[in-house]
């Protein structure tokens, strides 16, 4: 079976973020990038049932969209297990939003099928979580989101998944080839062996651009975007804290009438 | 050589404050990144709880074998076959967490997985170093006697030949890992000088019990070995060396490791002081603002630089096979020297907080009270630096 599990370059979660002077974008100098901690599920799993079940052979490839330097995230995906890696680049990519990142995704896969796509709830830069389902559109193939449990059916032909909903859990089954969006609490992913991540460098990459996908610059251009990113602002400083002085009976007077008269929050 | 106008402004990193980073290779990098997030996850949450429980984290040893830690450095039998640059970033990353986990990899590699390695036959590292790898086997090293450390020479526990076994009796005392141990690499005086056996948990008449209500690693398992005429066949014997050198080949290569130790545990409680001192409003002002701390934080950054430059170049030697045994005691003896003075002083800027379990400080100051006298006290590493100058050993 073919298992593709799609990764995602982001700046690290604890990374201080600067915008650009222009607005354009984030400044990503200094920011260290790393796999996004949902598309880690999505490789576990991936890994996982590979592990598992044996009899399905599975063969793991794991896919990212992004920069040049976006290759260390198949580097990871590999010291953590996965056979193959492709690499969509491309200037062209730059800027493209959702469902344009889908459709360049599902263009890679004209020529290659696989039976279970493993994406992440989310990816922790912006947060949408909308390229998995677009993608699953796309193929035509169905997708549960935010999966928190997988049993396989006999001969691999149908999963059920389950997820987390408000007060309950869904229980959906589904037919392969589908895609599945990880939620936490699926799997624990595991951390690359550091001989898996010397052997990692050496593995080959199938990087494409836009021309080996057969997109145009045109299909790719602005025009085709239904969503832009208009700009970036940080967020604004925090407001300076006010304090009370005196005593304490006066500083407890003093603050319930701030919270209120002036905050109104009693 | 010529001024030339600066290209760009350059701020030093804080805890790498001469960019020796940038003297590593991105393997190198890629590695010790990969283990400080290991630690950052995996260790540091639970090892406050873990010292004051007086209990060994031994859930993480899976996870540790898994990295390719264990014997990282040794080429073959299922080893990372790292660089021994790299043994030292990983051990630099543990003992940021803490000097016991750091303890429990170089006692496996550097101490046992080591002498089975470079001391044993082809069938004794068939037969134990895949496992040791995989943290399914685990070993501890039986120098040190109740009666004595530093002086080797004069262990009471010997080995007696009788028929086609050996007969080992005596006793070992501060030994790590010794009651979780599969193998302990014993060392006891023959009528041949000194030899190395593998002692395995089974065998009749070798006991071992922990030593309990310790000050100091107490997230580290601290044993005694008793050895009441424990037949130990041939087989076991570590066939290819006699003498003194083979127990203290095996300390140079986890003193080495111990070196950049040190360094990790220094940068975690200069972080903790640095930290505590910009938000610490004392007399009106953060600690930060005063001369007085901005000289002892400024004083910690130099001795971890010169720390971490001894270290590195430490290892660069042993990469190139021409590194001097003494070379590694002169940076053991620095490197956790600035350790713990580094740990004292934090814990002090600390204040009263700095004697809660839930800062680290002096939980690393309490450690490193072990690390500057295991694997040779700091005055032995001083004598050896000091006979190496002058030509004669004075002890």
């Amino acid at each position: 079976m073919k298992i593709l599990s799609l990764v995602k370059y982001v700046p690290e979660s604890t990374a201080a973020i600067k915008v650009k002077a222009d607005g354009s974008a984030i400044d990503p100098a200094g920011v260290k990038f790393v796999m996004t901690p949902f598309c880690e599920f999505a490789v576990e799993a991936a890994l996982q049932f590979k592990e598992k079940n044996a009899a399905a052979n599975a063969e793991i490839t794991a896919m990212t969209l992004g920069p040049a330097a976006a290759v260390d995230v198949l580097r990871t995906a590999f010291a953590m297990g996965a056979d193959h890696g492709v690499h969509l680049s491309d200037p062209l990519f730059e800027g493209l939003d959702d469902l344009g990142v889908a459709r360049v995704l599902a263009a890679a896969m004209k020529d290659q099928k696989f039976d279970v796509i493993f994406a992440g709830k989310h990816a922790i830069d912006y947060d949408r979580g909308q390229v998995g389902p677009a993608l699953a559109e796309l193929l035509g193939l169905p997708h549960v989101g935010a999966v928190t449990s997988i049993e396989w059916g006999a001969d691999f032909k149908t999963a059920t998944a389950r997820r987390r909903i408000e007060g309950a859990e869904e229980v959906v089954e589904v037919q392969l080839p589908c895609l599945f969006s990880i939620d936490k609490g699926y799997v624990e992913p595991r951390y690359p062996s550091l001989p898996g991540l010397m052997k990692a460098k050496k593995k080959p990459v199938d990087a494409k651009n836009a021309a080996a996908l057969g997109l145009s610059a045109a299909e790719l251009s602005g025009d085709n975007w239904t969503t832009k990113m208009d700009g970036f602002t940080p967020p604004p400083p925090r407001p300076p804290g006010r304090k009370l002085e005196g005593e304490p009976e006066q500083m407890a007077k003093e603050l319930v009438r701030i919270l209120r008269e002036e905050e109104k929050l009693i | 050589m010529t001024a030339q106008a600066p290209a760009a402004v350059i701020t030093p990193d804080t805890f790498d404050f001469y960019n020796v980073r940038s003297l590593l290779t991105e393997d190198e990098r890629q590695i010790q990144d990969a283990v400080a997030r290991f630690v950052d996850e995996k260790v540091i949450p639970v090892i406050g709880h873990a010292f004051d429980e007086h209990r060994f984290p031994k859930e993480l040893i899976p996870e540790i074998a898994s990295l390719g830690l264990l014997g990282c450095n040794i080429e073959g039998y299922d080893c990372a076959g790292l660089n021994h640059v790299s043994y030292g970033l990983i051990c630099q990353e543990l003992e940021r967490g803490d000097s016991g986990v750091r303890s429990f990899v170089s006692v496996q590699g550097s101490l046992c997985m080591y002498p089975i390695l470079t001391y044993g036959n082809e069938e004794q590292r068939q037969r134990w170093l895949p496992g040791m790898a995989r943290g399914e086997l685990i070993g501890c090293f039986g120098l040190t006697e109740p009666d004595g450390g530093s002086d080797p020479g004069t262990m009471k526990t010997h080995a007696v030949k009788k028929g086609g076994d050996w007969v080992i009796n005596g006793a070992k005392m501060w030994i790590t890992n010794g009651t979780i141990a599969d193998v302990a690499i014993v060392w006891a005086m023959t009528d041949d000088g000194v030899r190395g056996f593998l002692v395995e948990k089974d065998m009749a008449g070798y006991t071992s019990r922990d030593i309990l209500r310790k000050m100091s690693l107490r997230a580290s398992i601290t044993s005694e070995l008793f050895f009441d005429n424990v037949r130990v066949p041939e087989a076991n014997l570590l066939p290819n060396v006699r003498g003194l050198k083979g127990p203290l080949g095996c300390l140079t290569q986890a003193r080495y490791g111990i070196t950049w130790g040190g360094i990790g545990a220094a940068i975690a409680c200069f972080r903790e002081a640095l930290e505590w001192a910009k938000v610490r409003v004392v007399f009106k002002r953060p600690l930060s603002h005063t001369q007085t701390i901005q000289r002892r934080l400024a004083d910690m950054s130099r001795r971890i630089t010169t720390a971490q430059l001894l270290s590195l170049q430490l290892g660069r030697m042993k990469d190139e096979g021409r590194m001097h045994h003494a070379q590694v005691l002169m940076a053991k003896w620095n490197n956790v020297r600035i350790a713990l003075d580094i740990a004292r002083d934090a814990r002090d800027i600390l204040g009263a907080a700095g004697i809660s379990i839930e800062t680290h400080s002096i939980r690393h100051m309490l450690n490193l009270e072990s690390v500057i006298t295991y694997e040779g006290t700091e005055t032995i590493h001083e004598l050896i630096v000091g006979s190496q100058l002058c030509g004669t050993q004075a002890f």
